[in-house]
């Protein structure tokens, strides 16, 4: 509606009665005004032009009309930015290297609010919070992964399903049915294993919904939201099922300091040295706080090119509370808490 | 060394063991201790001056010691071994008796010990329960403290009588079933002008008990959020308290009838410590999100919020005023000319296309005046574009827009070269006035 400068003379857009596609322009059109409901709208064109004879096309009370100049006014537009397109084609062009830089388009990952917890890589107080969290002993390879994988009671298929193939996906799992117990009566006898990590996918309506990972000495417990599950037989041009080789983990965007709790935290989920033989890799992908999980083979075709297959499933996270302990969801002390109302006002500001 | 903590006007303590110093009006954060040598043992559990006149801090630490940290200097000057975490447990509450004379340590076993003189054994101790989760002391009897922890009814001691508490507080009645109700006392303070006390539990509820009464269960209950509730406070005008739980939900409770006021937002993680200010209606707090936000009292607004980098665990305000820088009359004279300069533009400026100009230079104002703080905050910033500021500062109050348009005035000139970006911001505008019409 910006630029269309409507000349009082020639009223182009009027009614075709019986043509309903509307790509031929008759040259027979009786130059009609749209009288009853004109609004005269302030147009921010100089004010040399008075009376600009603006009509909105949501004034035709015919449907098959409305629709038909809605349309027009479509590809008048997509015309007109075409017509933009070239202009500034041919001056870049002419230009060469003069020519004026590339202008970028606005995403909301361009328009990111700056967060003040963006960690500094060379900040000590940080490093030193890291080194010395709940994720040390992993990391300085004292200890090495194990995980428990379960469900909220009584689990249906698909669920069923997706723990199978998480425990494929991730070395060193097992699965145990829940049967009614209290997580809280699991926990000390996982540690009393060896387990350093605990899962358990909650069910709704037949559909895996949510992901506790608890991490099992005395770490913190991660809640997360989970959708967009695909389980393998869902998913198309799939490779073959994954071996049993330990893949590389990839963590992509973890930029803050809830971040990097975080990111480490679904670090620790796999043992530290990858095979390479294997050729597989996981990655969590973080974009706009809702964490995408992937898992691929990959092989090199040549130097530059290296093809990958998707295998394993592939679902979405999103966090919704960080507990400093292990669960204990009514009493324990929350690191983070998503507070919809608070944090999701603004669009372009993200917490991971 | 002594330049960067003295004005500093809140105190806190961190789980990486940094004693942390924030200047509310600088908008400027030190850390103070020996940053080679961090350990989790150094992890501050409670803090507490040491004397009336502020000088001098007491820093309590995870692995049994006691550090005094000078304001003066800007370092810590004495320590001394309180007690042996591993039998005992760590420090819940430290006070100071008789001027500094003496320490009042209690740990989470249940022992409260009174230490004078340098001496490494304490010259007296109160076995106050097990498991207490909160000592805190009176601030108008100073002798008096009052203990509480999980299962451990609120005690009243009086240090000069260290045998029995003078006051022990009873467990609610039973409920429906007859059954014993659990009882967890987190956090205590002293109402003043009276012997009342008043407790937050980690069921949700906050008590009120009066010593004076012979009654010893709770004279008022009043419950808030579904949460353990982990940090209590009382504003300096009575009648209210403000009380933090784990969620990170803050809120102010009327005394009277036991009614939420209204809730303090920001929060995203559990509230380990609160303080409200003794002169000024201001409430600070600090927590696991690693923030210390400062809410004014009577708003419940948002005034400041400072990112530490560590988890936080305890909180201390000065008593003087956290705004008033001390010593630095240079920021206030500076403002106060900017207004004179304001009104002079205001009369000066043509009444049409006031607002579309107006607004232009208020973003390319506010572009260099955000460069300008940052660059005085030290603190380094990603990119920012113009349009975000635009969004954000929208809604700024008239005052700082006058501050801003007559600091404009000076550097208009300057600005000559950023062409496209008012041109994006003209479209901007136009943009936002199109969405609305």
């Amino acid at each position: 509606m910006d630029s269309i400068d409507v000349p009082l003379t020639q009223h182009v857009k009027s009614k075709k009665k019986k043509n309903k596609s509307g790509e031929t322009k008759g040259a027979e059109h009786p130059g009609k005004m749209e009288t009853g409901g004109i609004e005269v709208k302030e147009e921010k064109t100089e004010a040399g032009v008075s009376f600009p004879p603006t009509f909105s096309v949501s004034e035709i009370k015919n449907k098959q009309r409305r629709h038909f100049m809605f349309m027009k006014l479509k590809q008048e537009k997509r015309k007109q930015k075409m017509e933009l397109k070239k202009k500034r084609k041919r001056q870049e062009k002419l230009l060469g290297d003069k020519a004026p830089p590339k202008q970028v388009p606005k995403t909301i990952e361009n328009q990111r609010v700056y967060d003040e917890t963006t960690v500094d890589p060379e900040d000590e107080e940080i490093a030193f919070d890291e080194a010395t969290d709940e994720f040390s002993a992993y990391f300085n390879g004292l200890t090495n992964p194990k995980v428990l994988i379960t469900t909220s009671d009584r689990p249906r298929g698909r669920t069923v399903k997706f723990c199978e193939q998480l425990r494929t996906v991730i070395p060193n799992a097992h699965v145990y049915y829940r049967r009614g117990l209290a997580l809280k009566r699991v926990i000390p006898q996982c540690i009393a294993r060896d387990f350093t990590y605990l899962i358990v996918i909650n069910e709704d309506r037949k559909v895996p919904n949510g992901l506790v990972l608890c991490h099992l000495p005395e770490g913190p417990t991660a809640h997360f939201k989970v959708s967009s599950v695909r389980l393998r037989k869902e998913m198309k041009r799939r490779g073959k099922d994954p071996t049993e080789h330990t893949p590389e983990v990839i963590l992509n965007n973890f930029t803050t300091r809830l971040g990097h709790s975080i990111g480490r935290m679904l670090a620790a989920l796999f043992p530290q040295n990858p095979q390479f033989v294997g050729r597989q890799v996981a990655t969590f992908h973080n974009q706009r706080d809702f964490i995408f999980f992937r898992f691929h083979r990959y092989i090199f075709k040549n130097e530059k090119k290296a093809g990958i297959q998707e295998l394993g499933p592939r679902f979405t996270l999103k966090l919704r509370s960080l507990q400093k302990g292990t669960f204990d969801s009514k009493f324990g002390e929350y690191e983070w808490v998503l507070k919809r109302h608070e944090m999701d006002a603004c669009r372009r500001k993200f917490q991971l | 060394m002594g330049d960067s903590s003295r004005p500093c006007t809140v105190w806190l303590g961190s789980e990486t063991g940094i004693l942390k110093g924030v200047s509310v009006s600088r908008r400027q954060a030190f850390n103070f201790g020996d940053s080679s040598q961090l350990s989790r043992q150094h992890e501050v559990r409670a803090l507490c001056w040491a004397d009336a006149a502020e000088s001098e801090l007491l820093v309590a630490a995870a692995d049994g010691t006691v550090k005094t940290f000078s304001l003066e200097k800007g370092a810590f000057t004495e320590a001394r071994r309180c007690g042996d975490p591993a039998e005992d447990g760590s420090f819940v509450g430290l006070a100071v008796l008789d001027g500094g004379a003496a320490l009042v340590t209690c740990a989470e076993g249940g022992l409260l010990r009174v230490w004078r003189d340098e001496s490494g054994e304490p010259s007296a101790e109160i076995r106050v329960g097990s498991d207490v989760a909160r000592m805190r002391q009176n601030p108008e009897h100073r002798h008096k403290v009052a203990t509480g922890g999980k299962d451990n009814c609120l005690k009243v001691w009086d240090l000069e009588k260290p045998d029995q508490p003078v006051f022990t507080a009873r467990n609610l009645r039973n409920d429906w079933l007859d059954l014993r109700r659990p009882h967890w006392v987190k956090d205590t303070a002293f109402i003043p002008g009276s012997d009342k006390v008043v407790t937050c539990t980690g069921f949700h509820q906050v008590h009120v008990y009066d010593p004076s009464t012979p009654q010893r269960r709770p004279v008022l209950e009043a419950t808030f959020g579904e949460y353990p509730l982990t940090a209590l406070s009382l504003p300096a005008a009575g009648g209210s308290v403000v009380v933090g739980n784990t969620h990170g939900q803050v809120a102010v409770l009327d005394l009277r009838k036991g009614l939420v006021r209204g809730c303090f937002k920001g929060l995203s993680g559990g509230v380990r410590s609160l303080q409200c200010h003794a002169a000024q209606p201001v409430v600070a707090s600090c927590g696991l999100d690693r923030f210390l936000r400062i809410h004014s009292l009577e708003d419940r607004r948002l005034q400041h919020k400072v990112y530490l980098k560590s988890r936080l665990n305890c909180l201390l305000l000065a008593s003087r005023s956290l705004e008033e820088p001390r010593g630095d009359g240079g920021h206030e004279v500076k403002e106060e000319e900017g207004d004179d300069d304001v009104d002079e533009v205001w009369d000066g400026m043509e009444r049409v296309g006031e607002r579309e100009e107006n607004r232009k230079r208020k973003t390319s104002a506010e572009v260099e005046e955000m460069n300008v703080k940052r660059k005085a905050r030290g603190v380094e910033e990603g990119e920012k574009t113009s349009k975000e500021q635009d969004d954000s500062e929208r809604e700024a109050p008239a005052e700082e827009m006058r501050e801003k348009i007559s600091e404009d005035q000076e550097e208009n000139p300057k600005k000559e070269t950023p062409d496209e970006e008012e041109e994006q911001l003209q479209k901007n505008t136009k943009k936002r006035r199109k969405a609305q019409a």
